[in-house]
C-alpha cells in the first residue's frame, strides 16, 4: 500500500484539477440558470471543455481529445445547428422557465448527492499515482478489447438501434404495416 | 559511424520530446508563428498570382515587384480601416468568433514535424514544437473547435445571410471531419501509432512483403499503399476547409458573403481569412505528414547520405507544403461548386461508405501479417463479412428499385392530372386559357388615334 499524502498539501496538478472541476460545475450551473438560448449550448461547450481538461490532468490524453472531438466537436455543434435551424434569438428568452423548476433543482440536488456520497464511500483512501503515458490509445485500446469487450459490444448495438431508430422515426416515407 | 552510413536516418520518436528547455520551446512556437504569418500572406499572393494565371490575366502586378507586396498593402488597409459593430449583433461573440477560429488554427500547427533532430544553440532537438501519443487526434479536436468561430460568426451577426452560413458551414464540418477522422485509421494500422514524429519515422523504411516465399518490398509513402485512404482525405480536406468546390458557407452567388457578411473589412475580417488560411496550411501539412513521408526527402534527392539530416529536410517539408497548397488553387481554378444536397449526400452515402470498406480490407491484410495469426477464422470472419455486405446491399438495392419505380409512376399520375385540372396539386395556378389573356371579344385600342 503506497504512502497516501495528506489532502492538506495539494500538489499544482490537483490544485489545477480541482479548479477545472470548479469551472465545469460553474458552466454546467450557468448551463440551466442563463436566460440566452445559444448561450446555454455555449456554456455546455465550456463544461465539456473543463471535463476535457481534468482528463488531461490525470493523464488520460486520448479519452481527453476525445471528448473535445466527440462533445465539443460534433454533439454541441448539432445542437446549436438544431437550435439556429428553429429558433436561436439573440438576447434574452422569457419563456425558458417551466413549472418543474423546483422538482428538477431537488433531483439534481438528490443525484448529485448520492453520487458523492457512494464515490466518497467507495474511494475514500484510494489513491493512485499518475504515470505519464497511461492514457495513450494503445493502453486504452487493449483495456477496452481484452477486459472490457462485452460492455463496448453491448454499447455498441445500443447506440446502432439509436441510430436506426431515429433514422425510422425521422423518415415519412418509410410506412408502418 | 556505422549509424552514420545506415540507409535511413532514424528520425525523432516520442521518446525525444519534452526536454527542452523553455526558451528553445519558445523559440519554435514563435518561428511556427511567424511562418504561418508570412505562409498567409505569400500564400494569398501566390493564390491571386496562380489563379490569374490559369484563367489568363495578370493578377496582382501594382504593389512592388511582381505584386508582392500586395498582401502588404491589402494587411495595412484593413488595419485602418473603420471596425463597424452593426448595432444588434451579440457584441462579445461577434467580437470573439474570429479569435476563435483563428487560435486553434494556429494550435494545431504545433505537433506538425518540420525535421529531424538538430543542433538549436549547442541543444539537441527535434525541429517540432511537440508531439504527443495521440496528435493526429489533437488535430482533428482543434478542427472542431475552429467550428465553433464560424457557427459563432454567423449566429451573432444576426442577419439571415450569415445564419445560413454558418449553418451550412457547421453541417458541412462536422459531416466531413468524420470521413477524414476514417481515412486516417489505415495510416494508423500501418504506423501502429498516432504520433506524428513516428508515423513519419514509419514512412522512412517501407520494409517487405513476404508472401509465397517472395519478398516484395513495398513503398515506403503512404500515399501509395493507402490510395484510397489518401483520395478520400484529399477531398475532405476541400470540404473541412469550406474551399471549393465546397465553399457553400461563403457561397457569393445565393449568401452574399455567407457567415463573414456582417465583417467589413477591418481586422476582424483580416483574422477570418487568416484563419482560413491557417487552416488550408494545417490540413496540408496533416496530408504531407500522414502521406507524404513528412520532411523526409523524395526519391531522386533522398540517395544523398545528408538529405534528411541536419536542416535539409525543412526544405523539403516546405516545397511540399507548396506543391500542396498549389493544389487547392488548381483545384480552385477547374471545379465549379457543387449543390449542397449533393455534398451531404457525397459525405455521407460514398466517402463514409467507402472508407469503412477500405478500412476492413486493410485491417484484414493487417491481420494477415500478424505473425502467428489464425489465418483459417481471419479468412471465415471475412468471408462472412463480405457475404454478410453483398446481401444487404442487393436486399436495399431491390427494395430502393422499388420505391423509385413507384415513385416514378406517382409523379407521372400526378403530371397526368395535372396536365388536365392545373389546379389539383394545391398552387393557385392561373388557367393559361382565360379569356382576358387573349380576348373572347377583345377591342384593339391602337394608340394615337384620337
Amino acid at each position: 500500500m503506497a504512502e497516501v499524502p495528506s489532502y492538506l498539501s495539494p500538489t499544482g496538478q490537483e490544485i489545477v484539477f480541482l479548479l477545472l472541476g470548479a469551472v465545469a460545475v460553474g458552466a454546467a450551473l450557468l448551463v440551466v440558470t442563463t436566460r440566452q438560448l445559444v448561450h446555454a449550448a455555449l456554456w455546455l461547450v465550456v463544461c465539456f471543455g473543463a471535463l476535457a481538461g481534468c482528463y488531461l490532468v490525470l493523464t488520460a490524453e486520448f479519452v481527453a481529445w476525445v471528448q473535445v472531438l466527440i462533445y465539443v466537436g460534433a454533439v454541441v455543434a448539432l445542437l446549436l445547428f438544431g437550435l439556429m435551424l428553429t429558433r436561436a434569438p439573440i438576447g434574452r428568452s422569457a419563456d425558458l422557465d417551466s413549472g418543474n423548476r423546483p422538482v428538477a433543482a431537488l433531483v439534481a440536488l438528490a443525484t448529485a448527492a448520492l453520487l458523492v456520497t457512494v464515490v466518497i464511500d467507495g474511494f475514500r483512501t484510494a489513491y493512485a499515482d499518475l504515470t505519464p503515458g497511461r492514457g495513450a490509445a494503445k493502453e486504452l485500446g487493449s483495456s477496452i478489447f481484452r477486459n472490457w469487450v462485452l460492455p463496448f459490444e453491448a454499447l455498441s448495438v445500443l447506440l446502432l438501434a439509436a441510430l436506426i431508430g431515429a433514422i425510422v422515426l425521422s423518415r415519412t416515407d418509410i410506412r408502418g404495416r | 559511424m556505422n549509424l552514420m552510413l545506415a540507409p535511413v536516418p532514424a528520425g525523432p520518436s516520442l521518446a525525444d520530446f519534452g526536454k527542452d528547455p523553455l526558451w528553445i520551446s519558445i523559440i519554435k512556437a514563435v518561428f511556427i508563428f511567424v511562418f504561418l504569418l508570412l505562409s498567409v500572406m505569400f500564400g494569398v499572393w501566390m493564390e491571386r498570382k496562380l489563379i490569374s494565371r490559369m484563367q489568363n490575366r495578370y493578377g496582382p502586378n501594382r504593389a512592388g515587384k511582381f505584386g508582392l507586396l500586395q498582401s502588404v498593402a491589402d494587411a495595412v488597409k484593413m488595419g485602418l480601416k473603420e471596425d463597424l459593430l452593426p448595432r444588434t449583433v451579440d457584441k462579445v461573440l461577434y467580437t470573439v468568433a474570429p479569435i476563435i477560429l483563428v487560435v486553434p488554427a494556429f494550435m494545431a500547427f504545433s505537433i506538425i514535424p518540420f525535421g529531424p533532430m538538430v543542433s538549436m544553440f549547442g541543444v539537441e532537438t527535434p525541429l517540432q514544437l511537440t508531439d504527443l501519443p495521440v496528435a493526429v487526434l489533437f488535430v482533428l479536436a482543434m478542427a472542431s473547435i475552429g467550428v465553433y468561430g464560424i457557427v459563432l460568426m454567423g449566429w451573432s451577426s444576426r442577419s439571415p445571410y450569415a445564419v445560413l452560413g454558418g449553418l451550412r458551414s457547421s453541417a458541412q464540418v462536422v459531416s466531413y471531419e468524420i470521413a477524414m477522422g476514417l481515412s486516417f485509421v489505415g495510416v494508423f494500422l500501418f504506423a501502429g501509432t498516432l504520433s506524428t514524429s513516428e508515423i513519419v519515422a514509419a514512412q522512412a523504411d517501407g520494409g517487405t512483403w513476404e508472401i509465397a516465399g517472395l519478398s516484395i518490398p513495398l513503398p515506403s509513402w503512404y500515399v501509395v499503399l493507402l490510395i484510397p485512404s489518401f483520395l478520400i482525405y484529399a477531398i475532405t480536406m476541400l470540404g473541412e476547409t469550406n474551399r471549393v468546390p465546397f465553399d457553400l458557407p461563403e457561397g457569393e452567388g445565393e449568401l452574399v458573403g455567407g457567415y463573414q457578411t456582417e465583417y467589413s473589412s477591418s481586422l476582424k475580417f483580416a483574422l477570418i481569412q487568416m484563419g482560413e488560411y491557417v487552416n488550408v496550411f494545417t490540413v496540408s501539412a496533416v496530408s504531407i505528414t500522414l502521406f507524404f513521408g513528412g520532411w523526409r526527402a523524395p526519391w531522386p534527392i533522398s540517395m544523398w547520405d545528408g538529405a534528411n539530416v541536419g536542416w535539409w529536410p525543412m526544405l523539403w517539408f516546405f516545397i511540399k507544403l507548396v506543391l500542396v497548397f498549389s493544389c487547392f488553387i488548381w483545384v480552385r481554378a477547374s471545379l465549379p461548386r457543387i449543390r449542397y444536397d449533393q455534398l451531404m449526400a457525397f459525405g455521407w452515402k460514398v466517402l463514409i461508405p467507402l472508407n469503412l470498406a477500405w478500412i476492413m480490407l486493410v485491417a484484414t491484410v493487417r491481420a494477415f501479417r500478424v505473425e502467428d495469426a489464425n489465418r483459417g477464422v481471419i479468412f471465415t470472419l471475412a468471408a462472412i463479412v463480405l457475404i454478410g455486405c453483398f446481401g444487404i446491399w442487393f436486399r436495399f438495392d431491390t427494395v430502393l428499385q422499388r420505391r423509385r419505380e413507384n415513385r416514378a409512376a406517382e409523379v407521372e399520375a400526378e403530371f397526368e392530372q395535372l396536365r388536365d385540372e392545373p389546379e389539383a396539386g394545391g398552387f393557385p395556378v392561373p388557367p393559361l386559357d382565360l379569356p382576358h389573356y387573349h380576348g373572347a371579344d377583345r377591342k384593339e385600342v391602337p394608340s394615337g388615334s384620337n
